[in-house]
């Protein structure tokens, strides 16, 4: 591969960093407050789009079967080509994701940002190398690359966390999420380091193959390293146990960074996780599926039990998001192996993020609207919505009704398609726990319901939600009608999008 | 190679159980960045003794850790900006006297 073709398959990346740099610059060159510094959001806005435009533009390029993109020659490794990451449909999927995430997340952010942050320039940047990194975790094919992004994504998402330097509650949740996503780093890593030790070969395929082999001498090596690497990632998608940050980091961090954190570095984590299990250890399939199974049940059943006493939304929706992340599981444990059935368990991973993309950023753009006019996300600021602004009123009902999973929202074709996978794979506990946990869900998200529509307002004057956020609700909000009524397109880019992990497997 | 593999594995093992008992006992929150250390660098030793033992032919284990190093360097430098920020606003870096969020 020459060094033209693989700038070419690394574009995606490239525009990202260049347009976070470009951003970076010119936060140097436009004084702080000035008036030019409004055109940062949009310089951040148009990378996202050509993004987008340029992951289209690649995609028939990779082929079904996916490219290998290495860094270095043999020569320089000292032994074969050692492939860094990996350009398949799995890959541009997420690139696609993030570039989605990016829009949202910056349509919603403008007016927020402009009131509360002073260093403007720096937190779109942050969020970009945030997205970068999400689509380097999500492409990455060898330990090192993995540890890398994964750092390099917890690094920024720290840092985004204690924007609000002057906030109380924005640096105790940086330093109880710092706390917490260092020492799980570091655990993964350890976990890293004793794969590495078990089969000499830090690349996921060659993983499998030495394992395959039955030559290894330190197999038990595996249980350890495994148990460690469920640590590191199982914190980076909050799951219970490894969930004690969420909700500090959730609600102390402004909030268009909680929306950021709620979807992206949980869509990561989840990326790597089906790539680390499916690719290196699936011969270690029934030892990783019974540990799986038994988080996602805990995680879902504490994420809407601790739910329904909270009166803060964004903590509410952080509890709420650690309990979607246990529904997303069910698609991983109940995976099939034959590619035929409509359901695959990791297709319905996949449109269950997609889904919960669309859902979780509308309703945190709703949240971010309504504290931007009332000054606080407690769940009495919402009340009244429906005659104060009725069109966030509707939208919010339209999320919440998607985060319960109630038909026509984007939520019941997620929850559709990993129940069903769990109900296919006769692990009917799985579907049975789902199912109830997401009645229990039911209660809390109607308590925003009933502020929003039946709640007293002391303040009932009529608020405008502005530009930026009223078309950031308004795309999430079709999105989230379109996946359910209009869902093939949807379900076979999901579907396309796994085959090559399910065939492999 | 005087010193056989089993014993640099344990070395690692050690001081990373030092560490992490460091991270979960320590009150204070630059007590506890440097357990992380602890356990970043018992990891550092497993790669190279692994690389040195299993595969001293290709450079991976040593790469790997040198990028570690690295990394431990931005970690604990976006770190302690983090406790420097939450200091400025309480006047404590004791991670338990940081609780006006819970539950």
């Amino acid at each position: 591969m020459t060094l033209t073709q693989l700038l070419v398959l690394l574009l995606p990346e490239l525009v990202l960093t260049l347009t976070a740099l470009v951003v970076l610059g010119l936060d140097m060159i436009w004084r702080n407050g000035s008036w030019s510094q409004r055109f940062l959001l949009w310089i951040a806005l148009i990378g996202s789009v050509i993004l987008i435009a340029v992951t289209v533009l690649i995609w028939p390029l990779t082929g079904t079967g996916g490219l290998p993109i290495a860094f270095a020659t043999g020569k320089d490794f000292g032994g074969d080509q050692v492939p860094m990451m990996a350009l398949d449909p799995l890959a541009l999927f997420f690139k696609l994701f993030t570039a989605l995430v990016l829009i949202l997340v910056l349509l919603a952010s403008g007016d927020y940002v402009r009131v509360r942050i002073r260093f403007r320039g720096e937190f779109y940047a942050l969020i970009l190398f945030g997205g970068l990194a999400m689509m380097l975790s999500a492409a990455a094919t060898n330990l090192l690359m993995i540890y890398l992004s994964l750092e390099f994504l917890s690094i920024t998402s720290y840092l985004l966390t204690g924007y609000l330097r002057e906030d109380e509650r924005s640096t105790e949740g940086a330093v109880k999420y710092f706390v917490y996503g260092a020492t799980a780093s570091a655990v993964m890593l350890y976990g890293f380091s004793l794969l590495y030790g078990a089969t000499g070969t830090l690349d996921l395929a060659g993983i499998a193959t030495v394992l395959m082999g039955g030559m290894v001498p330190v197999h038990w090596l595996v249980y350890p390293a495994l148990i460690m690497v469920l640590v590191g990632l199982g914190f980076k998608i909050a799951l219970v146990p490894f969930h004690q940050w969420a909700p500090d980091a959730y609600e102390g961090a402004p909030t268009p960074v909680t929306a950021f954190l709620s979807v992206g570095p949980k869509a990561a984590g989840f990326a790597v996780l089906m790539r680390l299990l499916l690719t290196a250890l699936p011969g270690f399939q029934l030892d990783w599926i019974a540990v799986l199974a038994g988080i996602a049940i805990v995680t879902m059943t504490l994420g809407n039990l601790v739910a329904l006493w909270q009166s803060n939304v964004k903590r509410l929706l952080a509890y709420s998001s650690i309990a979607q992340a246990g529904y997303m599981l069910i698609g991983l444990v109940a995976l099939a192996p034959e590619a035929q059935s409509w359901t695959t368990g990791l297709n319905g991973l996949l449109l269950y993020l997609l889904a919960y993309l669309f859902t979780n950023l509308g309703a945190f753009a709703v949240v971010i609207a309504v504290e931007n006019h009332a000054g606080s996300a407690q769940l009495d600021a919402f009340a009244g919505l429906m005659r104060r602004n009725p069109f966030l009123a509707i939208t919010m009902f339209l999320f919440l009704l998607s985060l319960i999973g109630i038909p026509p929202t984007a939520g019941f074709v997620g929850k559709l398609f990993v129940f069903g996978a769990a109900i296919q794979r006769q692990m009917i506990m799985l579907a049975v726990v789902g199912i109830v946990n997401s009645v229990i869900s039911v209660y809390y998200y109607y308590a925003i319901m009933r502020q929003m529509f039946f709640g007293e307002a002391v303040d009932t004057s009529p608020f405008d939600e502005g530009p930026g956020l009223r078309v950031a609700v308004g795309v999430a909000a079709v999105m989230v009608l379109m996946m359910a009524l209009y869902a093939e397109p949807f379900i076979r880019l999901a579907s396309e999008s796994v085959s090559l992990l399910a065939a492999s497997f | 190679m005087a010193i056989p593999l089993p014993w640099w594995l344990t070395v690692a093992a050690a001081l990373f159980a030092i560490g992490l008992y460091g991270v979960l006992s320590r009150r204070n929150a630059i007590g506890v960045l440097l357990g992380i250390e602890l356990m970043l660098n018992a990891a550092n030793i497993n790669l190279v003794a692994f690389w040195r033992y299993i595969t001293p032919q290709a450079l991976t284990g040593q790469v790997f850790a040198i990028f570690v190093i690295g990394i431990a360097a931005a970690e604990a430098a976006a770190g302690l900006a983090i406790i420097i920020s939450a200091y400025r606003r309480r006047r404590t870096v004791v991670v338990d006297e940081l609780d006006t969020m819970r539950w």
